[in-house]
């Protein structure tokens, strides 16, 4: 259907090209600053290449930081223990949402979603005190909970919809024959729901980790507890910020998450997109 | 809608029993219901109470509306809506022009196009804080590429430090801001996009309809629902946006990027008013519920014009 003029396919690639820059630069920008020596970044005028670039900063972070190994395996356990947590509950109030009328449907579920409002910038001094009366805070637990918890309204709303592309048939034909509920659930339901339960999945941990901040500067001063987004401005001290560092170092604290990403991208893309626009 | 399948016998009575367990429906929500309440309900009417209180590191006491008038008595605070709301609507426009975009040059028959698709998600997976620590430094006046690149080409004279100065550092927490956002909004798009049947595309090709035409009569009406709840959540997003100036300004330089999540983040938590930062708090609750409102209004409005044409 209406080949593309040589005109077409070529301002097609150069609004693509402005466009992807736009989107990778600060990544190039990082990798690049990555490369320089301290004493190179603060020459001017800007070079792109020279000859004293080399990879000693990534060598070089483990000792500056000596935690930020640590600070990389938070993340990821931060960012799984939400997920996990986030889905525990999103689960069955999916299925409910997907299966069921009842009475107070759609006001709960405007108020679930009606939680997306709150942003926890908002809540943090009750949030504070609710934490530290459960003596949680300084733990991981101050910083998944609440982290979860903002996590829940779009699962729910993301799964629901998958939920109702599953046909009905199949749970009707195991309570004729006599299943409980919960084993219909757990045997007919989760299964048939495991691409969606992936995408929700892999939505929640993509948020949980990217969210890691602002709870983790404001409830966990431990640092053995700390996230890599918070834990890497370590590299920036008060009289001065070892750039080549901190760039060395968010280049591989994103390692995990890009590799997450890749492996799982065409789940996520198709699945993300398709469960949530035609649900 | 879910429950419409075959008209059998078996299936009715499935329906029935359904319905009628509302103990095993309600068994099913109290979990995250009460998960939410915890962390999200109680922490709102905590806030409510505070924002009638002085509290702060030493104790705290009723003081009735006192909050209330101070605010509204404070000659900096209407400046700090407004540039809220503009960091809001700028943000957002410019989110959803770009991301319109974005999914319309994803979406066409190009080589790589599965590439480019994978490509322009990483400002959304990559932790917000770590995407900032980039942009703070592409924001260097004196070895920043945008500074470098500009001095070769001669448009700025010498170093230019992007966040130093009030409007270019907003300006710049924008485009940093619109970073983030733009990837998700491109993909939600470009789904929609996808979901267009193709007959309709082939009937106004047949038709002789040019491209240009084609994308304005069926793909702008056909992703405009999305276009229209994405522009919402895109909206409430922005609007709470903490990390972006945060990482880059702090809110300033001399306020000039202070939104009202960082002034009540400030007020609340760096000079531990905490009563008067609660009520701060509750003027960002209290504008977004406003503003989706009306927005949710207006939209009504719209779409019952359309229906009767």
């Amino acid at each position: 259907m209406g080949k593309y003029t040589l005109l077409q396919k070529t301002g097609l690639y150069l609004a693509m090209t402005v466009f992807m820059t736009f989107i990778l630069l600060p990544f190039l920008e990082m990798f690049m600053a990555s490369l320089r020596p301290l004493e190179h970044l603060f020459r001017s005028p800007y070079q792109f290449w020279s000859n004293d670039m080399s990879f000693q900063a990534y060598f070089d972070i483990w000792n500056t930081v000596p935690m930020l190994a640590r600070y990389i395996f938070n993340s990821v356990f931060l960012a799984s223990v939400t997920t996990a947590l986030c889905l525990s509950f999103v689960i069955p109030a999916a299925y409910a949402y997907a299966r069921f009328h009842f009475k107070g449907k759609s006001v709960t579920l405007g108020l679930f979603l009606a939680v997306n409002m709150f942003a926890g910038a908002v809540l943090l001094i009750p949030l504070y005190k609710l934490l530290r009366s459960m003596g949680l805070l300084n733990t991981y637990a101050a910083m998944f909970v609440p982290g979860a918890a903002f996590l829940v309204p779009t699962g729910i709303w993301l799964l629901k919809s998958y939920l109702e592309k599953i046909p009905i048939e199949l749970e009707e034909s195991a309570w004729i024959d006599g299943a409980s509920r919960i084993y219909i659930l757990r045997k007919v339901v989760i299964p048939l729901a495991v691409p969606g339960l992936i995408v929700v999945g892999v939505a929640t941990f993509i948020g949980a980790y990217a969210q890691q901040f602002l709870f983790a500067i404001t409830f966990n001063q431990k640092r053995e507890f700390m996230p890599l987004p918070a834990g890497i401005f370590e590299f920036v001290g008060y009289q001065s910020v070892i750039w080549n560092q901190l760039m060395a170092a968010s280049i591989v604290g994103i390692i995990p998450v890009l590799l997450i990403f890749l492996f799982l991208q065409r789940y996520l893309v198709e699945g993300l997109t398709k469960g949530a626009l035609k649900g | 809608m879910t429950m419409i399948s075959k008209n059998s016998n078996s299936s009715s009575k499935w329906r029935e029993i359904l319905r009628s367990r509302t103990l095993f429906v309600w068994l099913l929500i109290t979990p995250a219901a009460l998960f939410m309440f915890l962390i999200v309900g109680w922490p709102l009417l905590e806030t409510i109470r505070l924002s009638f209180t002085n509290a702060g590191l030493g104790g705290e006491q009723y003081i009735g509306w006192e909050n209330y008038e101070k605010l509204l008595n404070n000659r900096k605070y209407p400046a700090i809506v407004g540039r809220t709301f503009y960091w809001m609507f700028l943000s957002v426009l410019l989110k959803m022009v770009i991301g319109t975009a974005g999914a319309l040059l994803l979406n066409a028959k190009i080589r790589g196009k599965a590439t480019f698709r994978v490509m322009v998600m990483p400002p959304w997976i990559v932790p917000m804080a770590i995407g900032c620590i980039g942009w703070l430094w592409l924001y260097n006046g004196h070895f920043g590429i945008l500074a470098g690149v500009l001095m070769r080409l001669g448009i700025i004279d010498g170093p230019f430090e992007f966040l130093a100065y009030k409007s270019s550092a907003f300006y710049s927490a924008v485009v940093t801001d619109v970073w983030i956002g733009t990837p998700m909004i491109a993909i939600f798009i470009l789904a929609a996009m996808q979901s267009v049947p193709d007959d309709l595309y082939e009937a106004a090709y047949v038709d002789g309809a040019s491209r240009w035409y084609r994308f304005r009569r069926i793909t702008i009406p056909q992703i405009m629902p999305v276009i229209v709840t994405m522009s919402l959540l895109s909206a409430i997003w922005t609007f709470n946006s903490f990390e972006v100036i945060w990482i880059l300004t702090e809110g300033g330089p001399r306020g000039a990027t202070t939104t009202m999540i960082i002034d009540t983040y400030k007020m609340a938590i760096a000079n531990y008013k905490f009563g008067y930062g609660a009520t701060r708090a509750l003027m960002v609750v209290l504008s977004l519920a406003v503003f989706s409102l009306l927005y949710l209004i207006l939209l009504n409005k719209v779409n019952e014009r359309y229906k009767t044409k």
